[in-house]
C-alpha cells in the first residue's frame, strides 16, 4: 500500500471521530505557558468554530486509528464495516496538535481510538500520546482522552493524571441493546472503569499527612455519550439512566447523540434518523435535573408514555401536567419553587431573588431582567398581573404550540 | 461643559483618574462632556478641569470590574453611563446590587457585549506562520473586532503562547509580543502569507462535520457572519452544505453492506462466551455471576459483588447487598459497615482472608437523588433470584458455620423471614441443611442511637466469638 499523506489520514480519521457529541474544553486546572512549554486551560473553555451540523468545535477531535476488532453495529468503524482505513503515528498526532494549538485553532486534543490488538495495547498508545504532548512539549492546553473500558487500571490511572477529562461511552441507554448490538463490550466492564475513575478522582483529594496535595486527577471531570434513536428505549428510561450515571460517578456530563445513519451501515440497524430535536429535549431534561432540582420520573412522568413533548420544553411540559402548584407570587415563592417556573432560567431566578429585596418587582422588571414572560405569565402572580383563569385554561398548551398545519390533499 | 479627553490606550485608568476628581468635586454629570482622542472636536469649548473636592466617595468592587468591562466598548455614551452610575451609587449605596435597575441592565448589556467580542476574538482569531529571525518561531494575525477591545484581549495571547513571538493586527491598533506585550496605533493591514498548517485545518473542518445533522442556525448564531471573512474555514461552508443532501441520500440508497470475510474471525477471538451450563468451580460461578441478569438490580448497579475470602473456609459471613462503596469497587464489605465488621473480626480473632464473606444479593440497590445514591433494601423477590448464587457458593465453599448478618440475610440462608429479634444468636438450619448463626448486620450499629449501639455491638461481638470458638 502506498504510503498516505498526513491530509488524507487527517481526512479519514476526523471523518471517523464526528459522532462523539463531547468538545467540552472548560472547568480544568487554571494553568499558562508563562513558566515554559505552551498553551493555557482553565476557566471557560473556547469554541474556535462550528460546524454547519451546529456542533462546535473546540478540540482537535480525531481517532488514533480506525482500525477496530470489535463490531459494534452502530459504529462506523467496526471490523465489519468497508470504510478506508487509516492510523496516525504518535508524532503524527502530536504535530498536529501543537500545529493547530498555535495557528489558534484548538483548546486541545481529544483522541479516540478503534480497538487495535488488544484494550491496553491501544490504551499505552494513547497514553503515550498525551505523555509526549505534556512532558515532552509542556503542552498547557486541553487533553481529553477515550478511555478502553478493558484496559488495565494502572493505565487508566497513568491517563488520568495527563488528561483533563476521561470518558468512557456507555453508548446505549439499556444494557440489553448494548449486548445485542455491541456483542464485545460488556455493560459492567464499562460502568466498573467509570467507578475507577471516580475512586481515584477522590482518593486524589485527600491531603496526605504532611498537608501536601496528590496530583489532580482528570480535573475537569469524567463524561459518557449514549446514542438516542437506535433503539426503542423510552425518554424516561434515558433520564432514569443519565439519572444513576450522574449519581454513582460523579460525571461531569452525559451527552446524547441522536443516532445518525451513518455510511456503510450495518442491517442490525434503521437507516432513518430520529428527530434532532429529541436529543435537544433531552439535553434540556438533563439540565433541569442538573440546575433545577428536577428528579428524573418528574419530567419523564411528564406524559402517560414516557416520552418528551416535542413541540414544547419538558419544564412547560411538567408545569402544564403539574398546574396545581401554579401561580407562584413571585415576591414570596422559594428560590426552588421559581426554579420551576417554565420561562424562568437560573440567571434570571438568582436576578429576581436579588432585585426583591430592593423593590417590589413587576411585570415590567421580570421583562428587562431576562424572564421569558410570555411563557412565565401563566404560571405567576405580580402586583400589577394575575393570571386568573389563565393558568388552568384548556387551550394553554395551545398557545405554545406551533399552529396546526393544514396537510395536502396531493 | 468640561470636556475630558480620553487616550488611546489606558483608556480606563484615565476615565477612573478623571471620574473620582469630578466626582469628589461634586461636577453633576450633564456637565461632563467624554471625548476619547481622535474623535471630532466640540464647538463650544470646555471649562477647565476642577480641583479634587472634599465630597466622599465609595466605589464597590463590582462597579469597578463592571466598568472596566464597560470602558471597552465602541458606544460613545458608556463614559457618561459610568459616571452617571458612580454618581448614583453614591446616593444609593447597592445600586450594583439591583439586578432591576434600568442603568444597571444598560451597563450590564454593554458589559456583556464588550465579554462576547473577547471572547469571540480569542475564539476566532487565526495566527499564520511567518519567517522567523530568531530562534523563537513567529506568527502574526488580523482581526477586525466589533469594539476597542485589543488592549483587554491580549494577555489572553501572552498567556497562551509565551514561547513564541507574535503580532495580533486589528483596526484600533496592534499588539505585539516577544516576552512581553507592546501596543502600537493601528498600521496598515499586514501581508500574511499563506500557511500550510491552515489547509490542513480546511481538511479538518470539512471531515467533523456530519451531513445528516445540518443546523445552519444553531451554527450562525455562535459563529455570527460578521467573522466569517478572516476564517479559513468558512469559505468552505457553502460547498458543505450544498453537498450535505446527496451524502445523506446516497447514504440512504447504498443501504446496509456486507463486511469483509474476515470480521466474523476477528471477533469470534474477542466475543465473551456465554456460557450456559452449569458451573463446576466456584471461579466459574464467579464468571457466571459476573454478567447475570436474574433480576433488574444489574441495570443500575456498576457491577456483579461476588463473595471473597478463602474459597475453603470453614466460616462464611453472609451480609445482604453491597452498598455504594462494594459497588464501586466490586468488592464485599469494604464501606463502612464492612470497615465495622472487620474490625469486629479481628477483636474475636477472627481473620477475613480466612473466612468467604459474601451479601444474599450482589448487586447494589438504590435511589438517585442528585450526586447520591441512596442504600435500598433488596426486596424478597431479589433474594429468591440471588439465592441461585448464594446456594452455589455454599456448595463449592462447604463452610461448618455461616453466618447470616441481618434479616435479608437469614431470609436467603433459612428461607424464614420471621424478625430477628427473638433468633438473634441462635443457630438455625440453612435450606439445604448446615449450621446458621444470626446475627445483626453491622450497617445497624452504625444507624441506631449512641446507646443502643453499644449494646448492638456486644451482641454481634458476642455472635461472632460464638462463631469463632464453634469453627476452631
Amino acid at each position: 500500500m502506498a504510503q498516505m499523506t498526513l491530509q488524507r489520514k487527517l481526512a479519514i480519521l476526523s471523518d471517523a471521530a464526528k459522532y462523539d457529541a463531547s468538545c467540552a474544553s472548560s472547568g480544568t486546572t487554571r494553568r499558562d505557558s508563562s513558566q515554559g512549554g505552551i498553551g493555557s486551560a482553565g476557566g471557560t473553555g473556547i469554541c474556535h468554530a462550528y460546524a454547519p451540523d451546529g456542533r462546535c468545535i473546540s478540540l482537535l477531535k480525531i481517532l488514533m486509528t480506525n482500525f477496530c476488532i470489535y463490531d459494534c453495529a452502530y459504529c462506523v468503524n467496526r471490523v465489519s464495516s468497508n470504510v478506508e482505513r487509516a492510523r496516525f503515528s504518535p508524532e503524527e498526532v502530536v504535530t498536529l496538535t501543537l500545529e493547530f494549538y498555535r495557528r489558534n485553532m484548538i483548546e486541545g486534543l481529544f483522541l479516540s481510538s478503534g480497538i487495535i490488538r488488544g484494550p491496553d495495547q491501544t490504551m499505552q498508545d494513547m497514553v503515550r500520546i498525551a505523555r509526549m504532548l505534556r512532558i515532552d512539549h509542556g503542552f498547557k492546553g486541553y487533553i481529553h482522552l477515550k478511555t478502553i473500558p478493558d484496559a488495565a487500571p494502572e493505565l487508566v490511572a497513568e491517563a488520568g493524571l495527563l488528561a483533563d477529562r476521561l470518558s468512557v461511552n456507555v453508548e446505549l441507554p439499556q444494557d440489553r441493546s448494548l449486548r445485542t448490538l455491541a456483542p464485545e463490550k460488556r455493560p459492567e466492564t464499562i460502568r466498573a472503569t467509570m467507578a475507577g475513575v471516580r475512586l481515584e478522582r477522590e482518593a486524589a483529594t485527600d491531603r496526605s499527612f504532611t498537608g501536601k496535595r496528590p496530583p489532580r486527577f482528570v480535573p475537569a471531570g469524567q463524561s459518557t455519550q449514549m446514542i438516542v434513536g437506535a433503539d426503542d428505549t423510552s425518554d424516561r428510561e434515558i433520564l432514569r439512566t443519565s439519572a444513576n450515571l450522574y449519581s454513582g460517578y460523579d460525571l461531569r456530563r452525559v451527552y446524547y447523540s441522536a443516532f445518525s445513519p451513518i455510511p456503510d451501515a450495518s442491517r442490525a440497524l434503521p437507516l432513518v434518523k430520529p428527530p434532532l430535536v429529541r436529543e435537544h429535549r433531552l439535553y434540556q431534561a438533563d439540565w433541569l435535573m442538573r440546575f433545577y432540582g428536577f428528579e428524573a420520573e418528574e419530567i419523564g412522568g411528564a406524559s402517560p408514555d414516557g416520552n418528551l413533548d416535542l413541540e414544547i420544553d419538558p419544564k412547560l411540559a411538567w408545569a402544564l401536567a403539574n398546574r396545581a402548584a401554579f401561580p407562584l407570587v413571585v415576591a414570596r415563592a422559594s428560590k426552588e419553587q421559581l426554579l420551576r417556573v417554565p420561562g424562568f432560567g437560573t440567571k434570571t431566578v438568582s436576578r429576581i431573588l436579588a432585585a426583591r429585596r430592593h423593590a417590589t418587582l413587576r411585570y415590567a422588571d421580570l421583562l428587562r431582567m431576562g424572564a421569558v414572560m410570555s411563557k412565565a405569565r401563566a404560571f405567576v402572580v405580580l402586583p400589577d398581573w394575575r393570571p386568573g383563569q389563565l393558568t388552568d385554561s384548556a387551550g394553554l398548551r395551545a398557545r405554545f404550540t406551533p399552529p396546526a398545519e393544514q396537510l395536502s390533499l396531493f | 461643559m468640561i470636556r475630558v479627553e480620553l487616550p488611546h490606550f489606558d483608556r480606563f485608568d484615565a476615565w477612573r483618574a478623571s471620574a473620582r476628581q469630578l466626582a469628589t468635586a461634586a461636577v453633576p454629570p450633564d456637565h461632563i462632556q467624554w471625548v476619547t482622542k481622535g474623535d471630532a472636536a466640540d464647538l463650544f469649548g470646555g471649562e477647565p478641569m476642577p480641583p479634587p473636592g472634599n465630597q466622599p466617595l465609595r466605589v464597590s468592587k463590582d462597579f469597578l470590574t463592571l466598568a472596566r468591562t464597560v470602558s471597552f466598548h465602541s458606544d460613545p455614551e458608556r463614559w457618561a453611563l459610568l459616571y452617571l452610575a458612580l454618581v448614583g451609587m453614591q446616593a444609593e449605596r447597592d445600586l450594583c446590587q439591583n439586578p432591576a435597575d434600568p442603568l444597571m441592565i444598560r451597563l450590564g448589556a454593554l458589559a456583556k457585549s464588550v465579554r462576547r467580542d473577547i471572547h469571540k476574538m480569542h475564539a476566532f482569531l487565526r495566527f499564520h506562520e511567518m519567517p522567523s529571525q530568531g530562534p523563537r518561531r513567529s506568527f502574526a494575525a488580523w482581526f477586525e473586532p466589533e469594539h476597542p477591545i485589543l488592549e483587554a484581549a491580549v494577555p489572553f495571547f501572552a498567556k497562551r503562547f509565551a514561547d513564541m513571538d507574535w503580532l495580533i493586527a486589528t483596526p484600533e491598533g496592534t499588539a505585539h509580543f516577544d516576552g512581553s506585550v507592546s501596543l502600537s496605533p493601528p498600521g496598515p493591514r499586514p501581508d500574511l502569507p499563506p500557511d500550510a498548517g491552515h489547509e490542513l485545518w480546511q481538511t479538518y473542518f470539512a471531515n467533523i462535520f456530519n451531513p445528516a445533522r445540518v443546523k445552519i442556525n444553531a451554527m450562525r448564531s455562535e459563529m455570527p457572519l460578521k467573522y466569517w471573512k478572516n476564517l479559513p474555514e468558512t469559505r468552505l461552508i457553502p460547498e458543505m452544505l450544498a453537498d450535505a443532501p446527496r451524502r445523506v441520500r446516497a447514504m440512504a440508497e447504498a443501504g446496509a453492506t456486507e463486511g469483509p470475510g474476515f470480521a466474523a474471525k476477528v471477533t469470534a477471538r474477542v466475543r465473551i462466551p456465554q456460557r450456559t451450563t452449569q458451573p463446576t468451580t466456584l471461579a466459574e460461578a464467579g464468571q457466571q455471576a459476573a454478567i447475570c441478569t436474574r433480576c433488574d438490580l444489574c441495570h443500575a448497579a456498576t457491577q456483579t459483588v461476588w463473595g471473597e475470602g478463602n474459597p475453603g473456609a470453614s466460616l462464611m459471613i453472609v451480609g445482604e447487598a453491597p452498598g455504594d462503596q462494594e459497588d464501586l469497587l466490586g468488592r464485599p464489605f469494604v464501606g463502612p459497615a464492612g470497615q465495622l465488621l472487620r474490625e469486629i473480626m479481628a477483636e474475636v480473632g477472627l481473620d477475613p482472608e480466612q473466612a468467604w464473606l459474601t451479601n444474599a444479593v450482589k448487586h447494589f440497590k438504590y435511589t438517585p437523588r442528585g450526586r447520591q445514591r441512596l442504600h435500598q433494601n433488596p426486596n424478597r423477590g431479589e433474594i429468591q433470584h440471588c439465592r441461585w448464587w448464594l446456594d452455589l457458593e455454599r456448595r463449592f465453599v462447604r463452610p461448618r458455620l455461616t453466618v447470616a448478618l441481618g434479616a435479608s440475610a437469614a431470609f436467603s440462608l433459612t428461607g424464614n423471614p420471621a424478625p430477628l429479634t427473638a433468633r438473634r444468636g441462635k443457630i438455625e438450619a440453612a435450606r439445604y441443611g448446615g449450621p446458621t448463626l444470626i446475627s445483626w448486620h453491622p450497617s445497624l450499629i452504625l444507624r441506631l442511637p449512641v446507646a443502643e449501639a453499644r449494646s448492638a455491638r456486644q451482641e454481634l461481638v458476642g455472635d461472632l466469638a460464638k462463631a469463632a470458638a464453634l469453627i476452631g
